[in-house]
Formats: structure tokens, C-alpha cells, sequence
């Protein structure tokens, strides 16, 4: 690789190592970022990526290693310096600020005194050009769907005379209509001799997008397929290598790793439910909530869970999805209709009411509100039972039956912890998650709301985590189940209602091939509909 | 993630932590007791010697009193990372009641019946008093700190209007704002002849009773769930708003015990524009204590001692007795700069902001090129990657060497 060092319009990086405690993030990674190509970075979470970028974007810097731009060593610094070199990062979460016009989110890093709206207006004309995209310079970016406020990001990104535009997980958010958007503004991109770096865990994506690729594991690069090599190759053989690289000897078969790597298309894995004949476990009808910040709240919301069933809510996220859960495992309180649980009215019962009822919420804020870090993992594992027998009695905790349920739990969904007084902080994110699981689905659990119950986690604890929900639901519990990924709501769900804005805007059955395409269609319509 | 050290490490690291902020600030303040020219072996001698020799002991309990029950007061509010900054005004609430009932009471009535309803009294109106912020923050989400400031401030005031005005002795020849005395034979009850009074009992027993519920009930665990993340008690059930005014209200009234508590048992009167501000003297040790209230009992003993004796000890070498408060304050300092290098520490990071080091290096030229480190395991990773700058600046100086 060293002959194209030299070579103007590449990027190279040299060795680059990058540590943190317990962890070497990057590990001697080296690869060649060349222009008018786009080069697809893949791997698990964890892998590397992430850290990868924000040291070309000069948000850290390696502990060892070099960038060369042009053949020459670069230091980037700071995310000046990587502007100043037209590095941009479009983000994975949108940073704009919503209340702010589109001009003024661009005009966001500009330097000079006074505002020079007329060179901002022409610079946005020519980006969306660029980027085939019509972009309204006066509409608030609060008010864009988030394909358009996508695009607004990486016009953003690209807003300096960029030449080497860095795309984070684009897809996980959108829509498939949008993602084709993105892919044709990313040809354009291309076209005009930009280099692009695409990040993805989604291996259909690397191969319809990418010129070549590049796979991380463990902070280390573990391959890389060429242009030549990648343009020669059939979708299946690509699969194939990128596989291998990715997994090593980590996955049994190849099927189960492609499935997990989103190779292929994704098709409904739960077995069939005549969902007529079987009892509603949790109906809400007429739910609204009220007030709480910037949330979204939830409008007129009424659906039906039934014994046995998993019931997906698709939509992109922040539209409801938090206020949904949490109305529903009682957090929240409901400002109108009504909640039923297996008949009974549980509207104005509080969490730790309906809790013992059987009627549980794994939160998608894994850190924050679902464990205490700096408790151990026992008592998070007992943590909605504070206070219940036998855990303490005559309002004295008897430590023998916390660390006693701790151990069964701990064994049962295999935990891996030092030990049950570790604290819970210093786990995993996998592992949390199933201090989660576990704790939720214990001790009478009949529904369960999850939300993004797979988000940031790897691979093989995502599969993990959607066996759990199956097996749950095969044994008769209900699942909520809330996901912006569409792939894992089309294998887990029997069917699929679409959350926009709040309201639910349509339910799909979850039978046979397309249901994406439908799921997809609702959502745009809710959201793009508007605007497009 | 964090690596879990071992237990014994994580004792000692939080005993170092408690005792090395102490022990810097005793020694930079000797260093500017000898820059003032006076001996600082002379002054922590008078501590010594004022603050436990003789006699001078119980008068160190006597003061440990309510400087103990004020700190549980703390302990409870932050804890729950609530920020009670009212204790000033709480404290002289609370005093105010038994300085001002107590003369009038304890002549027509028996006296332990005056000293419970005083109590019980305290015990409201401090609680009612911290209600105010409590309810504010809960319903409003005001931030604690401004509106507690506020309400002492009011207190303050509201003390000093009553013991000018309705409380002002009745005696026509104590022509001083100051209410009447209690007799001696109505305070608390001393132990055998010495000048410790009973309050020092309650608070101890205050101290061990608050460590119980903490450490073993289901509302110490909702506490420390509420005080780590307000979002996971939600999780949990617990109401947010019930568990602010709950706390808010117990510190209250612990603060307003404090005062009264003092009053009966040691100063029997309250002049106008008295305020001993113990809150704030006690406030750097709560933090000490992590909080514990088996922790803070050693650290309030250590501060009842110096406080009386550095009074007379800084008299002695020819300092003022504000003295004492400039110890306080280096004391702050010095746990605020052990934190930031103990956290430092532990997440092995450099202590230094990032880039200053490479541009500080820079300044020396050839001299930094290192060899290139490349951590190869894990365990490695964990020091501090202080010698990242020096690669990079390897790297700039000589790329020949450094690609493949």
C-alpha cells in the first residue's frame, strides 16, 4: 500500500493506534482514503470505526501512527484542522440545531464578523447541485424530515470545499426510500472527485455503495478488497470474503453471519400466530400524554398486544417511541384514555403496580435510566424489587437473597461478570443489556415493552437478545416491541405499526416478503409527505 | 469502561482521598503562618493544647454537637444530589424557636415538655422552611441552589426582625437586640459535671441511626438510586418529586435541630446578627466523608477540635481567628485538585488538558523524539498515554521512518 502514499488526492493512514483504558480501540490501522472513490468501512460495534473517524475528523488523536495527506505527514490536531483540510463528518445523530433555518445551521462555523448571507445562499446552491438534492435555506431544520436534514448535514459537512467527506452509519435512520436518496447524492459526491468514507454494519449496503472495502475487528484491520478486486466479484462472493474477515471463526455458518450482517433481505423469524383467537393482554385506547421537555408526546395512541404476540412500533427516532414506552410501564402518566392490562384498568397504577402485575419495560437508555453504574450487579438485578420480600425484610436488606437471585439470574441469561458485586458500570454493553433482560423478564413477567433492545450491541448479543424476545413470546408472554432498525423489527414482529409524530399512522401485517417496502411507505408518507 | 480495582485499593485510594486534603491545607497554612512571621509549631501546639488538653475537650464535643447533626443534615439532601444551601437561615430558625419560646415556656411549664415541644417545633419549621425550594425544584425545576440561598437569606432576616422585635428580652436594662436567657437549670442535660450536654448523645446517635437506613434499608438503596440518576428512580418507581421534598424537608429539619439543639445545650440566648455559620465550615468535611455519616463523625471531631482550639491557639501566635476559615479553604481547594487527580488516575488518563502537553513540548524541539509506543495488550493501554505528543511530533519530524 505504500505505492500510493505518495499519490496526490489520498488520504493515507499509517498505524494508527489509538488506546483506552482496557481497551486498544485502533490498532496499528492503515489504509488509503483515495479521491473520487468511495471507501466502505465495515465492522461490529466496537470495532474501531468510531474511534477511527474522530481522529480523522481531529476530534482525538492516536497515541502512535500517522496521517499523511498528499504523501505529506499531517497532524490533525483539532477539528479545525481537519476542516481546513476538507475533512467533514456528517454524524450519526443529526447536529442541527432545530430551531435554526437551514442557512443559519450552515452558516454555524463561519468565522468572520458580520454574516454574508448572499456568498452563504450561493454556496448552498451549488451544493445542492452537487448533491441533486433541493434544499430550502429559510425552512427550520426542526421542521425537515430526516432525510432532508440529512442532506442539509452533509452539505454542512462538505460546507468548507470538502475533500474527503465522512459519512457515520447514514442508513440506520432512514427510510429505504431515502436511502436510495442518499446513495444517488453520494454518486454525485463521487463524480466530482470527493473521496467518501461510508460507515456501515450492513453488508448489502458496503456492496451496493462501496468501491472498496475495508473490514475492522477488534481495532485491528482484518481486510481490505480493492477496486478491482471488489468490482470483480459477484454480490455472493463479496459476501463471502467480507464475511470471513469479519467473523473470523467466530460464527458457526455462514448463513447465521450473513443474516446478521444484514446481508440479506430480511424475512419474518417467529412462528405464526392466529392472533383472533388469542386473548389482548395490553390494550390502550385514546392514549395521550403531556408536557415532559422536548419530547415527543404521544397522541390518540390505541393498539392491542396479545398473548403470545409481538407487536413492532417502526418510525424513525424521537417520534414518540420514549413516551410511548414509558405510558405504558407507567413512568409516564397517561393525560387521556385508557390502559388495560389482561382486562384490568392499570391507568393509574404507577410503575412499581403495574411491575408486580407482570407488566415490564426494558428502556432503550441502557446506562442512564435502565442500571445504576456505580451499583452492583446484584442490586440492579433487584432493582425494581427494592424493598420486596424476601430481598429485605422488616425494611432490612437481607443480602443473602440479593446475591442468591443475583447468582441464579446471572447463570441463567450467562452474565459475564467478575462477580455478582461488581459494579455494573464496568460491564459491557451486551452484558447490561442482559442485566436488563433479565431483571425484566424474571419473577412473573407476562408483557414486556423493549425498546431499541438491540442498539450498539454486538452481533452475537443482538442475536441473543432477539432470541430472548422469541422465546419469551413463544411462551405465551407479549412483546412491545419498539426498533428503529426495520430489519429487526420484520424478523421479530407478527405485525408492524408505524409511530410518526407521536401517532400511530398505520399497522402492516407482518406476512411474507415487502413488508419493509409497506413499513417504508408509511413512514414517508407521515413524514416526507409534507415536505417532498 | 472503568477496570474495578481491588478492594483494598479502593479503601486506601478513598482513605487518601479523605485525609491527604487535610494534611496538604494544615501544611500550606503553616507555611503562611511562617510567612506572617509567627511559628506555625507554636499554633498547631495552641490547637492542641486549647482544643483537648485540661478541660478544653468538652468544650470540642460541645461544639461537635451541632456541627455533627448539621453535617447529617447535608449528608441526606446531597446525597440525593439535592444542593441544600439554606443551612445558615435553617440553622437560626431553629435556634430562634428554643432562644424564644424556651424563656417563656419553661417558667410555666415542666420543663421536659418545653424542651420536646421546642424540639418538634424546630423540627417543622425547619422542614416546612426547606419545603419552599423543594417544591420549586420539583414542580418548576428551579435550580435548589439559588432558591435554598434565597430562604436562608429571608430567614436570616425574618431571625433578626423577631429577636429585635416580639423576642427582644422583656428585661427593660438589656437595652442590646438579644432575647432572654434560659436558666441553667432548664437546658439539656449535662454529663456529670463536665460541659457536654446531652445534644452530643442525640447526634452521635443521629450519626449511627443515618448510617443504618442508609446502608441497610430499601430507602437508603431508593436514596442512592435517586442520587446516581434521577432517570433511573423514575425507572424504578420512585417519585421524583415526593423523593425532593422528602429529602429537602428531613435536612431541613435535621439543620433546624442543629440550632436548637446549640441553643439549649450551649450559647442559652441569641443576640441579633449571631450567626455562627457552622454550615459552611462543615461543608468541605461532608464531602470528605463521601458523604458517610460514619465518615464525617471522625472528620467533625477533627474540625470541633481545631475550630476551639485554633480560636485561642491563633489568639496566641497573633492571628486573627478568621484564621480558621482560610484553613477551611485551602482544605476545599486541596479536595478539589485531590479529585481531579485521583479521577485522572483511575481512568488513566494525563493530568494535563489535552494538546497542552505537545504544544508545551514543542517548544523543546528535537529533544522529545521518543521511540514510538505501540501498546500491545490491554493492560498496557491502561497508563496514561502521556507520551502520545512525543510520537506525534516524531512523525512530523521525520516521515521517512514511519511509513509501513
Amino acid at each position: 500500500m505504500s505505492s500510493t502514499a505518495a499519490a496526490p488526492g489520498v488520504i493515507s493512514l499509517r498505524e494508527i493506534t489509538k488506546a483506552f483504558p482496557g481497551v486498544v480501540a485502533n490498532d496499528r490501522i492503515s489504509l488509503d482514503i483515495v479521491g473520487g472513490q468511495v471507501h466502505c468501512l465495515l465492522g461490529e460495534n466496537g470495532a474501531g470505526k468510531s474511534t477511527l473517524i474522530s481522529i480523522l475528523a481531529g476530534m482525538q488523536q492516536p497515541d502512535s501512527g500517522t496521517i499523511l495527506v498528499d504523501g505529506v505527514p499531517t497532524p490533525i490536531n483539532s477539528p479545525k484542522a481537519a476542516v481546513d483540510l476538507g475533512i467533514g463528518v456528517v454524524h450519526q445523530h443529526s447536529t442541527l440545531v432545530p430551531a435554526f433555518t437551514v442557512l443559519e445551521n450552515l452558516m454555524l462555523g463561519e468565522t468572520g464578523v458580520l454574516r454574508n448571507e448572499t456568498r452563504a445562499k450561493a454556496r448552498l446552491g451549488e451544493l445542492s447541485e452537487l448533491l441533486g438534492a433541493r434544499i430550502d435555506p429559510d425552512a427550520l431544520a426542526g421542521d425537515l424530515g430526516l432525510g432532508q436534514q440529512q442532506q442539509v448535514e452533509i452539505a454542512k459537512a462538505m460546507w468548507k470545499g470538502s475533500r474527503l467527506l465522512i459519512l457515520d452509519e447514514p442508513t440506520s435512520m432512514l427510510t429505504p426510500q431515502a436511502i436510495e436518496k442518499l446513495a444517488a447524492s453520494v454518486a454525485q459526491i463521487k463524480a466530482q472527485g470527493l473521496a467518501v468514507v461510508f460507515i456501515t454494519h450492513k453488508l448489502r449496503e458496503a456492496y451496493q455503495m462501496g468501491d472498496c472495502v475495508t473490514i475492522l475487528r477488534g481495532g485491528k484491520n482484518v481486510g481490505h478488497i480493492g477496486t478491482e478486486e471488489l468490482a470483480s466479484y459477484s454480490e455472493a462472493q463479496a459476501q463471502r470474503a467480507i464475511l470471513a474477515a469479519m467473523f473470523g471463526d467466530d460464527v458457526a455458518t455462514t448463513a447465521e453471519a450473513a443474516e446478521l450482517a444484514g446481508a440479506t433481505e430480511a424475512v419474518r423469524e417467529v412462528d405464526d400466530l392466529e392472533i383472533g383467537a388469542k386473548r389482548a393482554r395490553l390494550e390502550l385506547t385514546g392514549v395521550a400524554t403531556r408536557g415532559h421537555g422536548h419530547d415527543v408526546d404521544v397522541r390518540n395512541v390505541s393498539l392491542s398486544v396479545h398473548e403470545g404476540e409481538i407487536l413492532g412500533i417502526a418510525g424513525i427516532d424521537g417520534h414518540g417511541q420514549a413516551a410511548l414506552a414509558q405510558v405504558v410501564a407507567g413512568q409516564r402518566s397517561a393525560a387521556e384514555g385508557t390502559i388495560r392490562f389482561d382486562g384490568e384498568d392499570v391507568t393509574r397504577r404507577g410503575v412499581r403496580g403495574r411491575q408486580q402485575l407482570g407488566l415490564r419495560y426494558v428502556t432503550d437508555d441502557r446506562l442512564h435510566e435502565g442500571t445504576v453504574a456505580g451499583m452492583s450487579v446484584a442490586m440492579n438485578l433487584v432493582l425494581k424489587r427494592i424493598g420486596q420480600a424476601p430481598f429485605w425484610k422488616i425494611g432490612q436488606i437481607n443480602r443473602k437473597a440479593v446475591d442468591a437471585e443475583a447468582e441464579r439470574l446471572i447463570a441463567e441469561y450467562a452474565i459475564k461478570t467478575p462477580s455478582s458485586g461488581t459494579r455494573a458500570g464496568t460491564l459491557s454493553g451486551g452484558n447490561i443489556q442482559k442485566i436488563l433482560l433479565a431483571r425484566e423478564l424474571t419473577d412473573g413477567a407476562r408483557f414486556v415493552v423493549v425498546n431499541k433492545p438491540t442498539y450498539g450491541l454486538d452481533l452475537k448479543t443482538v442475536k441473543l437478545v432477539r432470541q430472548i424476545l422469541t422465546d419469551f413470546a413463544a411462551g405465551g408472554g407479549s412483546v412491545l416491541l419498539l426498533s428503529t432498525d426495520l430489519d429487526e423489527l420484520v424478523e421479530l414482529s407478527h405485525r408492524i405499526a408505524v409511530i410518526s409524530d407521536g401517532e400511530i399512522v398505520g399497522t402492516v401485517q407482518n406476512d411474507g416478503r415487502g413488508t419493509a417496502e409497506k413499513v417504508g411507505q408509511l413512514m414517508t408518507g407521515a413524514i416526507e409527505g409534507v415536505h417532498a | 469502561m472503568i477496570e474495578e480495582l481491588p478492594r483494598w485499593r479502593r479503601i486506601t485510594d478513598t482513605v487518601v482521598r479523605s485525609v491527604l486534603p487535610v494534611v496538604l491545607a494544615l501544611v500550606v497554612a503553616g507555611l503562611i503562618i511562617a510567612a506572617m512571621g509567627s511559628n506555625p509549631l507554636d499554633f498547631f501546639a495552641g490547637v492542641w493544647k486549647y482544643g483537648v488538653t485540661g478541660n478544653n475537650w468538652q468544650d470540642s464535643l460541645r461544639l461537635m454537637a451541632p456541627l455533627m447533626i448539621i453535617a447529617l443534615g447535608l449528608i441526606v439532601a446531597f446525597r440525593g444530589q439535592l444542593w441544600n444551601l439554606g443551612y445558615n437561615g435553617t440553622f437560626l430558625l431553629g435556634s430562634v424557636v428554643a432562644a424564644g419560646a424556651g424563656p417563656v415556656l419553661f417558667p410555666i411549664l415542666p420543663g421536659w415538655l418545653v424542651t420536646a415541644v421546642i424540639i418538634v417545633g424546630a423540627l417543622l419549621i425547619g422542614a416546612i422552611w426547606s419545603i419552599v425550594p423543594a417544591v420549586l425544584k420539583a414542580r418548576f425545576g428551579t435550580n435548589e441552589i439559588i432558591t435554598s440561598l434565597v430562604m436562608s437569606f429571608i430567614a436570616i432576616g425574618v431571625v433578626n426582625l423577631l429577636i429585635k422585635g416580639p423576642l427582644h428580652d422583656p428585661n427593660p436594662r438589656v437595652t442590646a437586640p438579644q432575647t432572654a436567657t434560659i436558666d441553667r437549670a432548664d437546658l439539656l442535660p449535662f454529663f456529670g459535671g463536665t460541659r457536654v450536654h446531652v445534644g452530643f448523645l442525640v447526634a452521635i446517635a443521629l450519626a449511627l441511626v443515618a448510617q443504618f437506613v442508609i446502608s441497610r434499608t430499601s430507602f437508603g438503596v431508593r436514596l442512592d438510586v435517586f442520587g446516581a440518576s434521577p432517570k433511573a428512580a423514575q425507572h424504578v418507581g420512585i417519585s421524583r418529586s415526593w423523593m425532593i421534598v422528602l429529602l429537602f424537608s428531613l435536612s431541613g429539619a435535621l439543620i433546624a435541630l442543629a440550632g436548637t439543639i446549640d441553643v439549649l445545650g450551649n450559647v442559652t440566648y441569641m443576640r441579633a446578627n449571631w450567626n455562627p455559620g457552622y454550615g459552611d465550615a462543615i461543608l468541605p468535611f461532608v464531602f470528605l466523608a463521601r458523604l458517610s455519616p460514619l465518615g464525617a463523625i471522625p472528620l467533625v471531631a477533627f474540625y470541633s477540635v481545631f475550630a476551639n482550639g485554633g480560636i485561642n491557639a491563633a489568639r496566641s501566635v497573633g492571628l486573627s481567628s478568621d484564621f480558621l476559615l482560610v484553613v477551611v479553604g485551602l482544605i476545599l481547594v486541596f479536595m478539589t485538585i485531590t479529585e481531579y487527580v485521583g479521577d485522572k488516575r483511575r481512568l488513566g488518563q494525563s493530568y494535563l488538558p489535552a494538546g497542552m502537553k505537545q504544544s508545551v513540548m514543542s517548544l523543546f524541539g528535537p529533544r522529545t523524539t521518543a521511540t514510538t509506543r505501540v501498546p500491545s495488550s490491554p493492560e498496557k493501554a491502561t497508563t496514561p498515554p502521556e507520551k502520545v505528543s512525543t510520537t506525534k511530533t516524531t512523525a512530523t519530524r521525520a516521515p521517512g521512518k514511519v511509513t509501513t
